[in-house]
């Protein structure tokens, strides 16, 4: 059996309504879980990124890639591992206020790791912590006993250590036009 | 001055039938209703130059432009109103996805106020479409109409070609704006001909060069890629055996002495056998279909495997292949015939000439020159060639029928095999055949279909007949379902589940539609009524009853190996 490892897989799109569905229909139809997702305009204008993570085998994700490349408005998909990428995520939590005052643990908790406090007032305070996901795990089983009224992580966002080369793509479909008129 | 500007404003509606006049557009296939009223008012204005076929259902339009599409290579274009129009296509959209053929599909849509609201008629077509089509949008302004439209054409028939849909809301077809039309030559992020390879191209051609027993498996590729010359002289090049995929049937004659047959689950005996017997798989074109591979563990192991295919995402995607060429078949084929040595196979042909022997005394003189008193499919098709002269397009719908006229069509020409080959679906040849008749109208087209899928779209008799269409119509009755049933007999221990039909009078109904008819029981007038109808000048309903329970062998079983099919 072929090992199932952890995948980043980004896309560069174009900024097409409907093409999340188009996207997502390609995992859903080969029952693979997407377990976290991520859209927003990337270094080029109009252009979309989307960063996915899903666990996969390897043969599994260049298929998936493929597909995803077929799909018209998709300018260039790839796949990489964890080690390939820089990434990170951030997460939310929400607290009573008293707890703040009452327990050293978590004043302590925040310190140590480098989590910011973004908003207090009487009722409760909010934290934030961006990281690893071993990191905001952490803080989520620090603050979890003092009772967190609300918990949200974000999907994981990520760039690339090797280069995506997506100007070269769009500029090279530029020449070719001008060539042609 | 503004008065002037003014009239030069056209409505969305007439942008559409204008953008497709710039496509050369000039036959559609549709049914109107409330959503796509503005468009089909312009239709009627513009009747001289858009010949509108009204269907009997939305699925008759979708399969009408999906043969008009096979026989003529141009796109075929269905119509229809939103709602229940739209989601009557998607059966048609599926199967022009899965079999690769270039169709634009418009349907109407609720105002775009009304979007969301649960409106009358209102069907999210886009939602329910996008896993079946290879592009679709929504416009919902009028100025959006010409570029949506010209890419809409670009993307269904450029690369692999595939379906697309458009959606246009009521208010953008009333809207008025300025006109202007561009083709579309190109979308950044779409590259539909990936440049090729020369190293593959060297690879590929060194494996040829040195293999001893190479088979060729060609699919509708060839055909769509209009490939077919420079197959036909890489074939004779290379002096290499081809078996075909059920859609790539006709790219090459069917009595060319290279041809060995089809391949796949009713195929020939000889080309499954020899997949998992050949030193060198040359795929070319094909996709590697579960009814053409049966189980993949066991599938070409000892081959080496080379597949020209232009769709990077079929490389790979069923079976491991050792030397992929990417791009057009038209230019690699070119290329590779270059590189090759002109060679014959002698002792290798032999070895299918032999096994075909073995089919014909098993499986094909029992079909063609039956000993029983029923009729067979075989022989009925044997019919069809003798006074067609293997010059008609044949048009096939789902089931035993179709195994059978592909396995005994002579097919001369190319562009002569028109059938459903990966979604499967029944009630396509009707329709199909009405558009491949529109497509090609100098040739003769002769639709067989069962007498289950017939029932399926029959209501298109009545586009035949005011069409006045003289395509040749034979139903080739068993009153069963006969695939299915003879799976039950073969896997269910003869449970027949639904599989028994008590038919109508086929002739009285097509005499209702005022068409010509007959029927045949008897050997003896099997021949005379096929001539009778080939020779008509009219549309014509022939039905042939055959033998209730016969089976179409070889069979491969569903998750068998190629090389256990099965002759009896």
């Amino acid at each position: 059996m072929e090992k199932k490892i952890q995948y980043t897989v980004s896309i560069y799109t174009e900024n097409n309504v409907g093409l999340l569905n188009r996207i997502s229909a390609i995992f859903l139809k080969r029952h693979i879980n997407i377990e976290s997702f991520t859209t927003s305009e990337c270094e080029i204008e109009n252009v979309f990124r989307f960063i996915i993570v899903v666990e996969m085998t390897e043969s599994g994700i260049e298929k998936v890639i493929k597909q995803i490349e077929k799909q018209v408005d998709v300018i260039k998909a790839f796949y990489h591992t964890d080690e390939e990428t820089i990434f990170q995520e951030t997460a939310l939590y929400k607290v009573k206020s008293n707890s703040l005052f009452e327990e050293r643990h978590i004043q302590n908790s925040i310190k140590e790791s480098n989590a910011r406090i973004i908003t207090v007032n009487p009722k409760f305070f909010v934290i934030e912590k961006t990281g690893f996901r071993h990191e905001t795990d952490k803080l989520y089983n620090e603050l979890a006993p003092y009772g967190l009224l609300q918990f949200t992580r974000s999907g994981r966002i990520a760039v690339t250590k090797s280069k995506m080369g997506i100007s070269e793509i769009i500029n090279k479909f530029k020449n070719q036009k001008k060539k042609k008129k | 001055m503004n008065k002037m500007k003014k009239n030069n404003k056209i409505s969305g509606a007439e942008a559409v039938i204008k953008s497709l006049i710039k496509e050369s557009v000039d036959l559609v296939y549709g049914y109107p209703g409330g959503a796509i009223m503005p468009v089909y008012d312009e239709f009627f204005k513009f009747q001289d130059k858009v010949h509108h076929v009204l269907t009997r259902h939305e699925q008759g339009a979708v399969h009408a432009a999906q043969g008009y599409a096979r026989s003529s290579g141009r796109v075929g274009v269905a119509i229809a109103t939103s709602g229940p129009g739209a989601t009557n296509l998607v059966t048609g959209i599926a199967d022009a996805q899965i079999d690769s053929t270039p169709i634009v599909c418009i349907t109407g849509q609720v105002p775009a106020h009304l979007l969301g609201s649960d409106a009358f008629q209102e069907t999210d077509i886009i939602g329910i479409s996008m896993p079946v089509t290879k592009w679709s949008y929504q416009i919902t302004k009028a100025s959006e109409i010409p570029e949506v439209i010209a890419k809409a054409f670009y993307i269904a028939k450029s690369g692999r070609p595939g379906p697309v849909l458009i959606d246009i809301t009521k208010n953008a077809q009333f809207e008025l704006f300025d006109f202007k039309y561009k083709k579309c030559v190109g979308i950044r992020s779409y590259n539909p001909i990936p440049k090729i390879d020369r190293n593959k191209i060297l690879d590929a051609a060194k494996l040829i060069n040195n293999a001893k027993k190479p088979l060729i498996v060609w699919g509708q590729g060839v055909l769509l890629g209009n490939a077919e010359k420079e197959f036909k002289s890489f074939v004779e090049k290379s002096g290499i055996p081809a078996a075909w995929t059920i859609l790539g049937a006709s790219a090459l004659p069917t009595s060319h002495e290279l041809n060995v047959g089809m391949v796949g689950m009713h195929g020939n005996y000889g080309p499954n056998i020899l997949t998992n017997k050949c030193d060198l798989l040359i795929a070319i074109g094909m996709r590697f279909d579960d009814r053409v591979t049966g189980d993949t563990k066991t599938y070409a192991k000892q081959a080496k495997i080379i597949h020209l295919e232009i769709d990077p995402a079929e490389i790979d995607k069923n079976i491991k292949v050792d030397v992929p060429v990417i791009g057009n078949c038209k230019d690699s084929l070119r290329m590779l015939s270059k590189n090759i040595k002109t060679k014959s196979y002698k002792k290798w042909l032999q070895t299918f000439d032999d096994l075909m022997k073995k089919e014909y005394t098993k499986v094909i003189k029992n079909d063609l020159t039956p000993k029983k008193k029923g009729l067979t499919m075989g022989e009925s098709m044997i019919a069809i060639n003798k006074f067609t002269g293997g010059k008609a397009i044949i048009v096939s719908d789902v089931g035993q029928h179709q195994m059978v006229a592909c396995r005994y069509a002579n097919f001369i020409e190319s562009k002569s095999n028109i059938t459903s080959g990966g979604l499967g679906t029944m009630g396509f040849a009707l329709p199909a055949a009405i558009g491949a008749k529109m497509g090609a109208p100098k040739r003769e087209v002769v639709a067989v279909i069962g007498d289950g899928g017939y029932q399926m779209t029959i209501q298109e008799l009545g586009t035949i007949f005011q069409q006045q269409l003289p395509v040749k119509v034979v139903i080739l009755n068993n009153d069963f379902l006969g695939m299915v049933r003879q799976w039950q007999q073969l896997f269910f221990d003869k449970r027949y589940a639904s599989t028994e039909m008590v038919n109508p009078d086929f002739v009285s109904i097509a005499k209702a539609y005022f068409l010509d008819s007959e029927r045949v029981e008897d050997r003896s007038d099997l021949e005379p009524a096929v001539e009778r109808m080939i020779k008509s000048k009219k549309p014509y309903v022939l039905e042939i009853c055959v033998e209730k329970e016969d089976n179409v062998f070889p069979m491969i079983p569903s998750g068998a190996s190629v090389s256990d099919i099965r002759l009896e």
